[in-house]
């Protein structure tokens, strides 16, 4: 008995129509339809597509939750065993969606699924980490070479069976890193590659460096005099007793501490919970680290107009660039809602 | 300069009436020894402990690891500005016990020391679970200021290596191993076909308590200089490091150092290995320019076409070694780094605090932030409530079964950026 695929394509492949019909809402079909034609030989018998899901781009971009629901339901009712979706080459929105479905229904049936993407399609950034994605090119003209490569996956994941060498070259990267042990120690790798780069032979380098986001400065406050002004930082200063256990290195959490009524972080009141630098300069006299006295000076003075009656904190040591991020992201929220005019973040 | 390591092999630790050397067993009068170690005021009390490879042992946090050398022959001693004078090391005979190490704990300067697990899934990522180990455990005195009691611990483990490796002067090497560093003159002429390859050695700097010592001098206040690779392995640099366990060069892996042994495998086959040059990791941006154009101004008076460039430490480090990477390989020499990851528990964040495009080729010790759990041992030496406090560790690592759940970024050397180790990571 052979496997049970289900395939997933939108109006455009389903020959529907193109931008006019992207609003059609789902439609399951039994059988073969579009690429499902090129992609159902190539499953070599071991597997046949039993249904299509067509749905219209903007109808999904509109109803994720829903469509991916839907599909869900159909995989458990029809006893799927293996979901394809695409190839949708660089079609944005299609992407999207082939990566929404496919990360759906891994995580809720537990079966294997497969799309292919180009690189630059927003799908492959949404969804690598969570699902295996074949690169593809970026229009339906690599449909010969998509097709065979999906099934090649698909079938070795229903099989249980290790993937090859050919099938791992046209899997994207989900861009996790793995831990392993190599047969020799860093030291003799790192000349074994000089060796090889000054002899201009080909060397694989064993990690490639990131590509940062990088963020534009916002102009000057125009009247501090004016503004609420919030301080934040990643030097780990925290109520004594570490109230919310921010983790001396590799934070998976920051704190929020009002301070409305603090004139002075106090020794014994407040301490780091900063596990990266000598703590002993910092639990003297917190300050130094989150500078709440000074602050609170020109605010007297009227040089700023309020300070914020809450500080937001975290430990920078070792702290994985997601969580931060993350961190980051709802403490700017936060101190939008509260009409903060500008931050001060202090690190160590 | 040549250098002879007369290398004793050594199985076991022992405790008894004199402390000496035979059938590869170091035996160590406790008596002596604390009375030596508590000549220090700073101390209240020392106890001495072993810990041998499958041993059901856990320690920490361990604040340093350092092998037992003592010279046999040549000028100084080992340790210099320590034990030694300050005059220059790195030549003639020097005895090792080799396949021993002493390693410090005690409830120091927590949160940021390491666990070495003597046995179990720990043990794989720390070198140390496979040397016979003799573990001193320092209690303070009231009121010594941390700087101070880093320092004090400091003393004690190069006191107590020195100590042991002296007693066991008249003991038989297994094995001499020689090195050679010729005058510049001639290493300059020498294997005119090869490539001339040097190492950029960063050594940690960022302080308070991330220092490094070289001939006693506090490496944040070093410009970048030549040293002789005999000199590292009689002991010219030594740890000051109170960072994550993870990746700090503790004093044995700076002897040890892996890449000078790699280099010197290579040297007359693949390459020409001419020069060493320390640099340090200090915090302010002015520092970090003027270190690494002066690093690479030396490489370059040196006229090398490639250069392995070791970090020690992540985050702030991380913009030196860029820094370091950069400006030489827009000098036209070509580099390799060795670094290792903080990318997330999952492993899915970004790996590296800097980088630049010129990065092209670099060997990376692991993502320190992977999670492992320690099973239970029958003996903890050391203090195993900061378990929750240090770096890697976390508030809730402590199971009720006794297991732990740490990072391991919290084990002694688990991706050391001199390459120590086989660990490593892929991206999947």
């Amino acid at each position: 008995m052979s496997y049970r695929v289900l395939h997933y394509i939108n109006q455009f492949f389903a020959g529907i129509g193109g931008e006019e019909k992207a609003d059609i809402s789902p439609e399951i079909r039994d059988g073969l339809v579009g690429p499902g034609q090129a992609l159902n030989p190539a499953l070599n018998g071991e597997a046949e597509i039993i249904k299509t899901f067509i749905c219209g781009d903007n109808y999904f971009a509109n109803n994720i939750d829903a469509v991916c629901a839907q599909v869900v339901a159909l995989v458990k009712e029809a006893k799927i065993d293996a979901l394809i979706a695409g190839p949708a080459f660089n079609a944005g929105r299609y992407g999207t969606a082939c990566g929404a479905v496919c990360a759906a229904v891994a995580k809720e049936c537990n079966i294997p699924v497969i799309t292919a993407l180009y690189p630059e399609n927003p799908g492959v950034d949404l969804y690598r980490k969570l699902i295996p994605i074949v690169e593809s090119s970026d229009s339906a003209r690599g449909m010969g070479k998509a097709v065979p490569a999906m099934a090649s996956v698909i079938l070795k994941f229903l099989k249980k069976e290790e993937l090859c060498k050919s099938d791992h070259s046209c899997l994207m990267e989900k861009g996790i890193r793995i831990n392993m042990f190599y047969d020799e120690n860093g030291a003799e790798r790192a000349v074994a590659m000089l060796v090889k780069k000054l002899k201009g032979e080909e060397f694989t380098t064993e990690y490639k460096m990131p590509v940062f986001d990088r963020v534009e400065p916002r102009p000057a406050v125009k009247d501090m005099s004016k503004a609420t002004i919030a301080i934040v930082t990643s030097g780990g200063i925290v109520p004594k007793g570490n109230p919310d256990h921010i983790a001396a290195s590799s934070a998976q959490n920051y704190g929020e501490y009002d301070f409305a009524n603090v004139k002075d972080l106090l020794q014994n009141e407040y301490i780091t919970a900063h596990g990266g630098y000598d703590q002993t300069y910092a639990n003297e006299d917190p300050d130094r680290v989150l500078p709440v006295d000074v602050l609170r000076d020109i605010e007297k003075e009227g040089k700023i107009g309020k300070l914020h009656n809450k500080f937001y904190t975290t430990v920078g040591n070792g702290t994985a660039v997601a969580n931060a991020l993350a961190f980051g992201k709802e403490i700017g929220q936060k101190l939008r809602d509260a009409n903060v005019q500008a931050v001060i973040l202090t690190s160590t | 300069m040549k250098l002879e390591l007369h290398r004793v092999k050594v199985k076991k630790w022992a405790f008894g009436s004199a402390t000496g050397f035979a059938n590869a067993t170091v035996t160590v009068n406790k008596e002596e020894l604390t009375a030596l170690l508590l000549q220090d005021e700073r101390l209240a009390g020392i106890e001495l402990h072993l810990a041998h490879p499958g041993d059901s042992i856990r320690i920490l946090p361990v604040k340093d690891a350092i092998e037992p050398r003592c010279k046999l022959e040549g000028a100084g001693e080992v340790f210099p500005g320590y034990i030694g004078d300050v005059d220059t090391v790195g030549e003639g005979k020097t005895l090792v016990l080799d396949g021993a190490a002493i390693l410090t704990t005690g409830r120091l300067v927590a949160p940021q020391e390491g666990i070495v697990d003597m046995k179990g899934p720990g043990a794989d990522y720390t070198p140390f679970s496979q040397t016979a180990n003799l573990v001193v455990y320092i209690t303070p005195r009231e009121g010594v200021v941390l700087h101070e009691l880093e320092n004090a611990c400091r003393m004690v483990g190069l006191k107590t290596a020195h100590y042991v490796a002296s007693s066991c002067k008249s003991a038989k090497a297994d094995k001499v191993d020689s090195y050679d560093f010729p005058p510049l003159a001639e290493a300059m002429q020498a294997h005119p076909k090869l490539p001339k390859v040097a190492y950029v050695y960063m050594l940690q700097s960022q302080g308070l308590l991330h220092d490094t010592w070289v001939y006693g001098v506090d490496a944040k206040q070093i410009l970048p200089t030549l040293i002789s690779p005999t000199e590292i392995m009689d002991g010219a640099i030594i740890s000051g490091n109170c960072v994550s366990a993870c990746d700090k060069n503790n004093t044995y892996v700076h002897l040890n150092n892996p890449i000078i042994e790699s280099l010197y495998k290579r040297h007359g086959k693949d390459i020409n290995f001419v020069g060493t040059i320390i640099t340090n990791e200090n915090v302010t941006l002015a520092d970090k320019k003027r270190s690494s154009s002066y690093a690479i101004k030396l490489a370059k008076m040196l006229g090398v076409e490639g250069l392995v460039i070791s970090e020690e430490g992540f985050g702030n480090p991380d913009a030196d070694l860029i820094m370091n990477c950069w400006k030489a390989e827009r000098s036209g020499i070509k580099t390799v780094l060795i670094t290792d990851e903080f990318a997330g528990r999952d492993g899915a964040s970004q790996s590296l605090a800097d980088s630049c495009p010129e990065g092209n080729a670099c060997v990376t010790a692991g993502n320190a932030n992977m999670l492992i759990t320690l099973p239970p041992m029958d003996i903890t030496i050391g203090d195993l409530p900061t378990a929750e406090v240090l770096a890697g560790g976390f508030f809730g690592s402590m199971n009720k079964d006794g297991s732990m759940d740490v990072e391991i970024q919290a084990i002694l050397s688990a991706t050391n950026e001199l390459g120590f180790t086989r660990n490593g990571a892929r991206t999947e």
